[in-house]
């Protein structure tokens, strides 16, 4: 009696599929699309970066104020790095987050995660976006060798 | 599916190291001084083996990334998964060869 209720939730055999509309939206595409998209622009910001700061002249050694405020006042490495810091970051927070989802089973554990990771993310994200644009390479006041030769034009 | 649990593993360290290093680069906006003193931690030689190990989980995930688009968007992608991840082992290989004596040398060697 009680099946006898819901006679459409079973199609007759042989109907043609009809995919039944989504109800949630296609977020989860668009997220597989993204990371393999980034994943491709991730792999030349960040062999590049890793190159020029790593493999080049004294490679870490010669990481200081003065090696970042030189590249930061160039145009090309201010947008080279934004474009890896937002991509990197929307990856690595899309990657985690597939890997809460998949580990995490209580629905409280679950969100306690990935709210501390949106949180933590966001915090990054414009953190960093300020410092690439409010960044100055020669701030006044600082000792004069430990900043970049273009603080001091002849 | 060891080639899965290593993309995770190394994607998750990366996404970790990637805050921290976001934060240690945001002292260039506090002083010179401070980005300095932090900065120089990173060039002792136990962090440097930590960096050639960053690098080694980039390295990876990087060629094992472009091997899951080509499974994924390549109609024989699937059929030569297994073959793909051997090259794919193959240049981390060549790739690591080409980076770690020249980093442990700067590390290690003459820098100051």
């Amino acid at each position: 009696m009680a099946q006898a209720q819901t006679p459409s939730a079973i199609a007759a055999p042989r109907s043609p599929y009809a995919r039944r509309k989504t109800t949630r939206g296609n977020f989860e595409l668009y997220s597989w699309v993204f990371m393999r998209a980034s994943g491709v622009v991730l792999l030349v910001l960040v062999f590049g970066h890793l190159f020029v700061n790593l493999m080049v002249g004294e490679g870490v050694h010669a990481i200081d104020f003065a090696f970042v405020g030189g590249k930061w006042s160039s145009p090309f490495w201010q947008v080279w790095d934004l474009l890896m810091l937002w991509l990197a970051m929307f990856h690595g927070t899309n990657g985690v987050r597939t890997v809460v989802n998949d580990y995490a089973q209580r629905d409280s554990t679950r969100g306690v995660l990935k709210s501390l990771l949106y949180l933590a993310s966001a915090i990054v994200v414009i953190l960093g976006t300020l410092v690439i644009f409010t960044f100055n390479p020669c701030p006044p006041g600082a000792p004069a060798e430990l900043l970049p030769s273009i603080c001091f034009p002849n | 599916m060891w080639s899965w649990v290593a993309h995770r593993v190394t994607g998750v360290l990366i996404f970790f190291f990637l805050l921290v290093h976001i934060l240690d680069t945001a002292l260039v906006r506090v002083s010179p001084e401070a980005y300095n003193a932090v900065i120089g931690t990173y060039q002792t030689p136990i962090m440097g083996l930590g960096e050639a190990g960053l690098v080694a989980a980039i390295v990876f995930h990087a060629f094992n990334g472009v091997r899951v688009i080509l499974v994924d968007f390549w109609a024989k992608g699937p059929k030569y998964q297994k073959a793909m991840l051997w090259i794919v082992v193959g240049l981390f290989v060549v790739t690591m060869a080409g980076f770690l004596p020249r980093h442990l040398m700067n590390v290690f060697g003459g820098g100051h």
